[in-house]
C-alpha cells in the first residue's frame, strides 16, 4: 500500500506491505538505522521518534497508521551544517551515553519531554524516561543530561 | 615508563568528553543489524519449546517448499561437518577427574535440552518469508521430565549421557582441616543460607550476526554484536569449523552493551558462517528480545550455605562455604571458571581471615547456559560474604562498620588461603570515606523522620574486593584456561605525526576511544584528537583476547603502553641522529626530544616525518617507519576494592522498597577519565541494585518454561528506580602495571547488591525478619513482614 510521509523535512512516498511498521519502514526502507529496535514488546523505547510533535515508540505502530506524517528521527536533529542539537550536545557533555543503542529513543524522548514539561523537576523527568530503558548508565547522567539540555533549549527558543 | 610518572601527565584523570559520542547521538552507529550486504538472505532459528525432550522427528518439507526459501538446516544437516562448541576452562574435580564436558551441539542432535535450544535454522529471501517457513518446520517430540532448580538437579532426569546425576563437578580451595580446627575452637560461629538469584543480561542491543562467503576469494566474514572477536575466530576455527584462521575475519563493529552476555560463541554465529558457504550468500540474523531471554547466556544462580568462625570479640577465624551452581544444560565458554576460578578465589574478601575452606558443585538442568554477567564470580562471592559479614557484626553486637574494621586487612601484599595474592589497598581509607559521604552518622535521625512518616529505614554495608585484568596466563593455564590472557597493541606513527591505535580490547560502551587515546595523548604529547583508536576487527587488530572481567585498561591499555614504550626508544635514535647526539643523552618531554643539558630540541612531529621520509636518517642501523607492536601479559590480577552504603526506606504497608541514598568508594588506582569511570560505576550499581530489588529470572519449577522472558516480566530498572549516586575515590596504584590501574567495569554490580540487602535486613530485623533472599520485590518484602508477624504473635 501507499504511504506518504514526511521524514526530518524530506518527503517520502512508500510502497509498503500492509503489516509494516513504522520502524521498519524507518530502518529497512529509507535506510534510517538510528532508530533502534531494542525488544518486541514495545516497553525498551530504543524506537522512540518524534511524529507531529509527539514521542511515539515506532516499533507500536503500523507505518500505515503514520501515513500524512510528519517525523523526526534522530538523524533529523542536529542542524545542516552538523552542529548537534542542544540536547544531543548535552548528552555529550554530561556523559549520558554509554554503548549509544538506547541513545536515538532516549535523546528523542527527552526533546519531547522538555518541549511538554518544560520545567520538569528531577523527579518528574525520572518518571517521564519511564518508557525508555538504559542498561549502561544508571539513568543519573541522563538525567543530567536532560537537565542541562532543557535549560540549553529554554535559552535557545 | 612508571606508573607514577604516568599518572601526572597532561590529558591523565582529565574527563575529556568522548570521542565515539557524535555518531551515536546522530543516529550514524553502525550496529550489527544496520549493515546489509548485497544479496543477504535471513535466517530464522526454530527453537525447542520443550525443556526437555527427545526429537523424535522433524520434517522440513513443507517449509523448504516455501515461497523464498532457500535451505532449512538441522541437527542432521551439520552431524559430522563441525564439532560442538567448546568450552575454554577445565576444571578438576577433588577427586582428581575432569568435569564432565557433554557435547554441545550446534543443532539439536536428537535431544533439546532447554527451551531455546536450537532446533533448525531457515535461511530465505526475506526475514518474513523465513519467519513463515520456520512455523511450518514440523517436530515431533517426546516430551522428558526437567529439571530446573540446582537443588533438584541430583535426582532429575539427566540432560547428558557423560553425567549420570547431572553433576558437572566438585571443586573446592582452602585448608579444610586447618578451618574445620579453626571452627572447633570458634566462640562464635555465624551461620548464613542464601541464594543467587539468576539474572538476565539484557544488553539492550539483542545478538546479532552477518555470516558471507566469497567464493573468489574463498575467505569468510562474520559480523557479529561481540565482545572479543579474535576469541570468537579462534574458537570457531580452531574448536568448531577447522577452517585455516586466515581465512576467516570477524568484525564486531559498534555493539550495543555485552556485560558478559556477548563474549561467547553462540551456535547461531556458527550455523551463519557455515551455512554461508553452503548457499554462497550473506545470511543475517537478528534476535528478536524474546529470543534474547530464551537463549543468551544467563548468569549467577548459587545456592550457598556459609558459616564464620570468629573469637569472642568479633575477630574472623575461619570461613567455610558450599555452594551448588547452576551452569544450565551446556557449558558455555567460560561457565566453568565463574562458580570456581572467579569465586573461590575471592572469598577472603577485604578480611585477614585466616583460613577459607569453600566447596562448589556444579550442576547440568533444563535451562539456559549460565556463564559470565557482569562481574562473573565476584558478585556472588561479594553477596555471600557481605551478606555474612554485616550478620556475624549484628550476633556479636557490632556495627556493620565496627566488624568490617576489626577485620580488615591492612599489611600489602597480603596472601590470601584462597589462592591470591593482594598487591595493594586501604581498605580503612574507603570505608572512613564512604560513612562521611553517605552522612552514616546522621542515619539514626534519618531512620526517626522515616518512621515518624509510619516507613521502616536501614542502612547496609558492603565492603568488596575483585580480581580483574585477567590474568597471567600461566596461572591462568595452570587453573584450567584453555587460552591465553593477554592482550595485544599495536601503534602506528604517521608521516604527520598524527596516530592509530590498534587494540585487541573492544569497546561496547566503555570510551575506549578516548580513554585510550588520551593514554597515547599523554605519552607523546599530541592532542587527543590527533589519535584514533581501532578495535572490533581480526582484519586490521593483530590479535586480541577482547573485553572482559574489567580488563581492558589494566591489559589493553598496558600492552599499549608497552608499545609506546617501543615507539619512544625508536624515536630517540631518530631524533639523536638528527641532533647529532648520542640517544643515551636523549629526553623525551612534552611531546618534544631534548638533548639532556643543551637546548637542542626536536619536536615528534619532525622525528615522526624523518622515519617515513628518511633523507637524512641512520639507515645502516635503523629501519623506516614508526610502527610498534607489543604484547603485555600481565604479572598477576589488579585488585580493585571499596566500601558501599546504602540507605533503604521500606513501606510496611506495601512493602515497597526506595532506595534513598547510595554511597560507593571504589579504589581502582590511577584513573584516565574520571568521567567515564564514573558512568561505569552508576551503570554496575544499577544493575546491582537492579538484582537486589526487582530483577529475576525465573522458569517454572516443573515445566522448564521462561516465566520472565519478556520486559513486560522481567523488571529491568527504569529511570525512577534510583537516586542520584554518591561517588567517592581512594587510590593506591597498582604496583605491576605500567598505568597503576585496576578495572572499574564491574564494581558497581559486585558491591551494591549486598548493601542493599543489607540495609532491608537492616530495616526489617526490628520486626524478626531474620533472612531475606534477592530479589526484594514488595511482594516479597510484604511477606516476609506477615510471616514474621505471625511468628511473633504465635
Amino acid at each position: 500500500m501507499q504511504v506518504h510521509l514526511t521524514v526530518n523535512g524530506i518527503k517520502a512516498d512508500l510502497d509498503l506491505p500492509p503489516n509494516t511498521l513504522l520502524v521498519q519502514a524507518l530502518r529497512e526502507h529509507l535506510q534510517l538505522t538510528g532508530t533502534h529496535v531494542g525488544c518486541d514488546t514495545a516497553q525498551c523505547g530504543a524506537c522512540t521518534v518524534i511524529l507531529n510533535g509527539h514521542a511515539v515508540k515506532s516499533c507500536n505502530m503500523l507505518a500505515a497508521q503514520a501515513d500524512g506524517a510528519d517525523i523526526t528521527t534522530i538523524e533529523g536533529l542536529a542542524q545542516a551544517d552538523g552542529t548537534l542539537h542542544p540536547m544531543q550536545a548535552a548528552f555529550k557533555d554530561c556523559h549520558g551515553l554509554q554503548c549509544g543503542f538506547c541513545t536515538p529513543g532516549m535523546v528523542m524522548s527527552a526533546v519531547d519531554l522538555c518541549r511538554h514539561t518544560p520545567n520538569a523537576s528531577e523527579e518528574q523527568i525520572r518518571a517521564l524516561l519511564d518508557g525508555n530503558i538504559c542498561r549502561c548508565t544508571g539513568y543519573q547522567n541522563i538525567v543530567r543530561a536532560v537537565q542541562q539540555g532543557a535549560a540549553a533549549m529554554a535559552a535557545g527558543a | 615508563m612508571g606508573a607514577s610518572d604516568f599518572a601526572g601527565l597532561p590529558h591523565i584523570g582529565e574527563a575529556v568528553r568522548r570521542k565515539e559520542d557524535y555518531r551515536f547521538l546522530t543516529g550514524a552507529g553502525q550496529y550489527t543489524d544496520d549493515i546489509n550486504l548485497a544479496h543477504q538472505r535471513h535466517a530464522v532459528f526454530v527453537r525447542s519449546p520443550h525443556a526437555h525432550a527427545a526429537i523424535k522427528s522433524i520434517d522440513t518439507s513443507r517449509a523448504a517448499a516455501m515461497p523464498g526459501v532457500a535451505r532449512v538446516f538441522t541437527g542432521q544437516d551439520v552431524e559430522g561437518k563441525m564439532g560442538g562448541l567448546p568450552c575454554g576452562w577445565l576444571i578438576t574435580s577433588t577427586d582428581g577427574t575432569p568435569m564432565k564436558e557433554p557435547p554441545h551441539p550446534i543443532l539439536a542432535q536428537g535431544k533439546v535440552r532447554y527451551v531455546g535450544d536450537h532446533v533448525a535454522m531457515v535461511v530465505a529471501d526475506t526475514l518474513e518469508q523465513a519467519k513463515n517457513a520456520a512455523e511450518a518446520v514440523e517436530v515431533e517430540y517426546d516430551v522428558l521430565p526437567a529439571v530446573v532448580d540446582v537443588r533438584d538437579a541430583a535426582k532429575g532426569s539427566a540432560l547428558h549421557e557423560v553425567a549420570p546425576d547431572n553433576h558437572c563437578y566438585k571443586w573446592a580451595l582452602g585448608d579444610k582441616a586447618q578451618t574445620d580446627a579453626a571452627f572447633a575452637n570458634a566462640a562464635h560461629v555465624t551461620r548464613l543460607d542464601l541464594v543467587n538469584n539468576r539474572l538476565i543480561p539484557n544488553a539492550l542491543e539483542p545478538r546479532a550476526a552477518i555470516g558471507a562467503y566469497s567464493r573468489a576469494t574463498d575467505e569468510y566474514t562474520l559480523y557479529v554484536a561481540n565482545q572479543n572477536p579474535h576469541v570468537e575466530r579462534l574458537l570457531m576455527t580452531a574448536f568448531v569449523l577447522g577452517l585455516p584462521e586466515h581465512k576467516v575475519r570477524v568484525i564486531a563493529p559498534d555493539v550495543g552493551g555485552g556485560f558478559g552476555s556477548k563474549i561467547y560463541l553462540y551456535a547461531e554465529d556458527v550455523c551463519l558462517t557455515w551455512a554461508a558457504r553452503q548457499l554462497n550468500c550473506a545470511i543475517k540474523w537478528t534476535a528478536e528480545r524474546s529470543e534474547s531471554f530464551l537463549s543468551d547466556a544467563h548468569g549467577r544462580d548459587h545456592v550457598s550455605h556459609a558459616e564464620m568462625a570468629m573469637d569472642k570479640d568479633g575477630k574472623f577465624l575461619a570461613m567455610r562455604v558450599h555452594t551448588d551452581a547452576n551452569l544450565g544444560a551446556y557449558l558455555s565458554t567460560f561457565s566453568t571458571a565463574i562458580p570456581t576460578i572467579l569465586y573461590g578465589t575471592l572469598l577472603a574478601g577485604q578480611y585477614a581471615t585466616p583460613q577459607v575452606y569453600v566447596e562448589v558443585d556444579a550442576w547440568f538442568t533444563n535451562t539456559a547456559p549460565v556463564d559470565a554477567y557482569r562481574g562473573a564470580g565476584r558478585p556472588e562471592a561479594t553477596y555471600l560474604l557481605e551478606r555474612l559479614v554485616s550478620r556475624c557484626g549484628w550476633d556479636m553486637g557490632l556495627s556493620q562498620a565496627e566488624i568490617r574494621r576489626r577485620n580488615f586487612i591492612t599489611q600489602f601484599p597480603y596472601q590470601t588461603p584462597v589462592a591470591l595474592q593482594y598487591d595493594i589497598g586501604d581498605y580503612h581509607a574507603c570505608i572512613d570515606q564512604a560513612e562521611q559521604l553517605s552522612e552514616a552518622a546522621g542515619f539514626a535521625a534519618r531512620r526517626q523522620a522515616s518512621e515518624a512518616k509510619g516507613l521502616l529505614r536501614g542502612i547496609g554495608y558492603s565492603s568488596y574486593i575483585e580480581a580483574c585484568g585477567l590474568a597471567p596466563s600461566n596461572i591462568a593455564g595452570a587453573l584450567g584456561a584453555r587460552a591465553g590472557l593477554f592482550e595485544c597493541g599495536e601503534v602506528r606513527v604517521h608521516p604527520t605525526g598524527s596516530v592509530t591505535v590498534f587494540t585487541g580490547s573492544h569497546s561496547h560502551g566503555q570510551g575506549h576511544e578516548t580513554t585510550f587515546a588520551q593514554v597515547v595523548a599523554a605519552r607523546l604529547g599530541i592532542e587527543v584528537d590527533a589519535v584514533e583508536v581501532v578495535h572490533g576487527d581480526t582484519g586490521r587488530v593483530p590479535f586480541g583476547m577482547g573485553t572482559y572481567g574489567s580488563r581492558s585498561l589494566s591489559v589493553g591499555g598496558a600492552a599499549i603502553m608497552k608499545a609506546l614504550d617501543k615507539i619512544e626508544a625508536k624515536a630517540k635514535k631518530i631524533a639523536a641522529h638528527l641532533m647529532e647526539a648520542s640517544d643515551a643523552d636523549i629526553d623525551f618531554v612534552k611531546g618534544e626530544f631534548i638533548v639532556r643539558g643543551t637546548d637542542k630540541k626536536v619536536p615528534f612531529g619532525q622525528v615522526a616525518l624523518t622515519a617515513y621520509v628518511p633523507h637524512n636518517y641512520p639507515l645502516e642501523t635503523l629501519e623506516p617507519g614508526l610502527n610498534e607492536t607489543a604484547f603485555y601479559d600481565p604479572t598477576n590480577f589488579t585488585y580493585p576494592a571499596g566500601t558501599y552504603i546504602c540507605e533503604v526506606e521500606i513501606d510496611p504497608a506495601t512493602g515497597v522498597t526506595r532506595v534513598d541514598r547510595f554511597t560507593a568508594v571504589d579504589d581502582f588506582g590511577t584513573i584516565i577519565n574520571p568521567m567515564i569511570v564514573e558512568g561505569q560505576v552508576h551503570g554496575g550499581i544499577a544493575q546491582g541494585i537492579g538484582q537486589a530489588l526487582m530483577e529475576n529470572c525465573v522458569y517454572d519449577r516443573d515445566s522448564g518454561q521462561l516465566l520472565s522472558g519478556s520486559f513486560m516480566d522481567y523488571t529491568m530498572p527504569r529511570a525512577d528506580d534510583f537516586p542520584q549516586f554518591r561517588l567517592g575515590h581512594v587510590c593506591t596504584p597498582c604496583t605491576h602495571n605500567p598505568l597503576g590501574s585496576k578495572g572499574c567495569g564491574e564494581a558497581g554490580a559486585i558491591g551494591s547488591p549486598p548493601a542493599v540487602i543489607n540495609a532491608v535486613l537492616d530495616a526489617l530485623r526490628p520486626l524478626g525478619v531474620q533472612d531475606f533472599d534477592m530479589p526484594a520485590t514488595p511482594h516479597r518484602v510484604w511477606e516476609a513482614l506477615q510471616s514474621a508477624r505471625k511468628a511473633a504473635q504465635a
